[in-house]
């Protein structure tokens, strides 16, 4: 077996089978996140939720996929045909390939690079062209306003959790995802840097445009921003991309605040649960927190928005950039480059 | 082998995407083949084994830069017939201009003459055993930290210039003043009154916007005294 992995070939099999490994769970994440979501608001507004397909309605995200692919595509007559449906693939494909460099366990990650952190913010930052490419496309005044404010919001909060990465990265002095979730052995950054993991909560909110800060949806005043010619397929490619970064950014949140795969004390009972069960908890709980917060806030109003991420975070994370670093230096706690 | 196609593939689509940047007629799909030209640099910058550089090209060129540009393309309105009309007309000075280029570039490239000390430094790109990332690091945060804090301020003074020439005050305009807002106290702004029913109100003391602070004495009753119904 092992000198069959050693072959080219022996190895390609290998890889496919490692990313299928990785794709069908996050696949069926996605699915029952929009399960979830349906089920947490619904219980947060003394409502059932979904209850008819299946027990417990368990059934019902593979109904509506069904649903969605039945109908029919409709591409408008105005809008650019290519790019036009190379939004939503383009923003499906980036939240899935992002999953490459996540490390699921001591040593299970499929592609553990010197420089994961920043290929995950690479990644997560390629995802407003998605967004900006359907507005265009679309021909259609609301989908290029919800571009536009998408674009905006966007590269707006990537400042601020560049600066919180940074903060975390000189705790660790790598930028290697596992390194990071190892520095963590003794305590999670989430303590230390408490302020921070709240910037980068709040930052990964804006990032997946979701609520309070969905500004580029804004059903009640541009009815579905940039995805309103969206039918079908094409629609529905714009929807598990969402969630499958919702589930991305939980994980990133994971990873450098919550300890990763780490479990919250190293004794025995917590031990025995392997690592990779305590990161889908962990990343179950962030999302938990996503849908509370739906469930809570109103829409931020777009000034507000602004300036809650120029104004407020930035200058706070580049403040904690410079105090982290200050308090390295002074108590002698840099890391020692490996 | 496959590095060596690869390269080829990427440097391929790296010239093909250049040159339809300048081709393209609708600018948002020449900004979009310039984004497809940095992807490609960066996949060189990967195969070179500088994977920070790369990295670093895509979130700054790709997921910044780019998407400003993308964003101001979009919003022009551009008539392309009309763009298209003067061709013939500065074809003549537009040839010149790029046949005086042409020459003199061919001139730099005959005139160079590669250093013997140069294979060398191809040798060995990163002293030692470091990564790449802390090599960067190190040359440009710990040899020459002054001149990447010079270049910074540069920048910086570029930004203030460009917010200087666009900042305008107008007058009259009303601004959310967050401080003000939040700092404003319970008392200010709310006054719980009891009333009789039938009675109505009668006037309501307007609470004064800065008041002493009063004597803790109130308990459980603390706005009883500024209830003005009832009568």
């Amino acid at each position: 077996m092992t000198e069959f992995l050693a072959t080219p070939i022996g190895h390609f099999i290998f890889v496919v089978a490692a990313i299928l490994a990785i794709m069908i769970p996050v696949l069926i994440g996605v699915a029952y996140l929009t399960y979830a979501e349906r089920k947490v608001l619904a219980a947060m507004q003394l409502r059932k939720g979904p209850n008819v397909v299946g027990p417990f309605g368990l059934f019902q995200p593979f109904a509506d996929a069904i649903k969605l692919m039945m109908k029919e595509t409709v591409i408008p007559t105005g809008s650019n045909r290519l790019l036009f449906l190379m939004a939503p693939m383009l923003t499906f494909g980036l939240a899935l390939i992002a999953w490459a460099v996540i490390p699921f366990g001591p040593g299970l990650v499929l592609a553990d690079i010197n420089v994961g952190i920043l290929y995950l913010f690479a990644i997560s930052s390629l995802g407003v062209y998605g967004i900006i490419i359907a507005g265009w496309a679309s021909n259609s005044k609301y989908a290029f306003l919800g571009a536009l404010r998408s674009a905006a919001q966007m590269v707006s909060y990537e400042v601020s959790i560049g600066f919180v990465i940074i903060t975390v990265l000189l705790c660790v002095g790598s930028l290697n995802l596992s390194r990071i979730v190892e520095a963590q052995q003794d305590l999670w950054f989430f303590v230390p840097l408490f302020p921070m993991f709240i910037v980068f909560f709040i930052s990964a909110l804006a990032e997946t445009n979701r609520a309070p800060f969905d500004l580029p949806e804004g059903e009640s005043e541009i009815v579905a921003g940039f995805f309103v010619e969206y039918s079908s397929m094409s629609f529905a490619l714009f929807f598990l991309g969402e969630y499958a970064n919702m589930i991305l950014m939980s994980a990133m949140t994971t990873i450098l605040f919550l300890g990763g795969w780490l479990p919250p004390f190293d004794i025995a009972p917590f031990t025995w649960i392997p690592g990779p069960i305590w990161f889908a908890l962990k990343i179950c709980l962030c999302l938990f927190v996503f849908l509370w917060v739906r469930a809570t806030f109103p829409r931020y109003r777009y000034d507000q928005l602004m300036r809650l991420g120029w104004k407020v975070f930035l200058p706070l994370s580049l403040l904690w950039v410079a105090l982290t670093s200050g308090a390295l230096m002074l108590f002698g706690w840099l890391p020692t480059p490996a | 082998m496959i590095a060596t196609l690869a390269f080829y593939l990427f440097a391929a689509i790296l010239l093909a995407s250049a040159t339809m940047v300048v081709v393209a007629r609708n600018p948002v799909h020449a900004v979009l083949f310039l984004i497809l030209g940095f992807f490609n640099a960066a996949a060189l910058f990967l195969l070179a084994g500088a994977e920070f550089l790369a990295l670093i090209l895509v979130i700054v060129y790709v997921g910044a830069v780019a998407v400003l540009f993308l964003f101001v393309v979009m919003m022009l309105d551009v008539n392309f017939a009309e763009l298209r009309e003067g061709f013939v007309r500065y074809l003549p000075i537009g040839g010149i201009i790029g046949g005086i280029l042409l020459v003199e570039l061919l001139l730099v490239g005959a005139a160079w003459t590669v250093s013997p000390q140069a294979p060398l430094l191809i040798a060995e790109p990163v002293p030692g055993a470091v990564t790449n990332t802390q090599a960067i690091g190190r040359v440009l945060y710990t040899d020459y930290v002054y001149l990447f804090q010079a270049a910074g301020v540069v920048l910086l003074v570029a930004m203030i210039g460009a917010i200087v020439l666009t900042l305008r005050e107008r007058p009259g305009v009303r601004r959310q003043n967050v401080g003000a807002q939040l700092a404003r106290a319970r008392d200010e702004t709310l006054a719980v009154m009891k009333v009789a029913p039938g009675a109505g109100l009668t006037v309501v003391p307007k609470p004064e916007p800065k008041r002493e602070p009063e004597p803790a004495d109130h308990g459980g009753h603390g706005h009883g005294n500024h209830h003005g119904g009832g009568h």
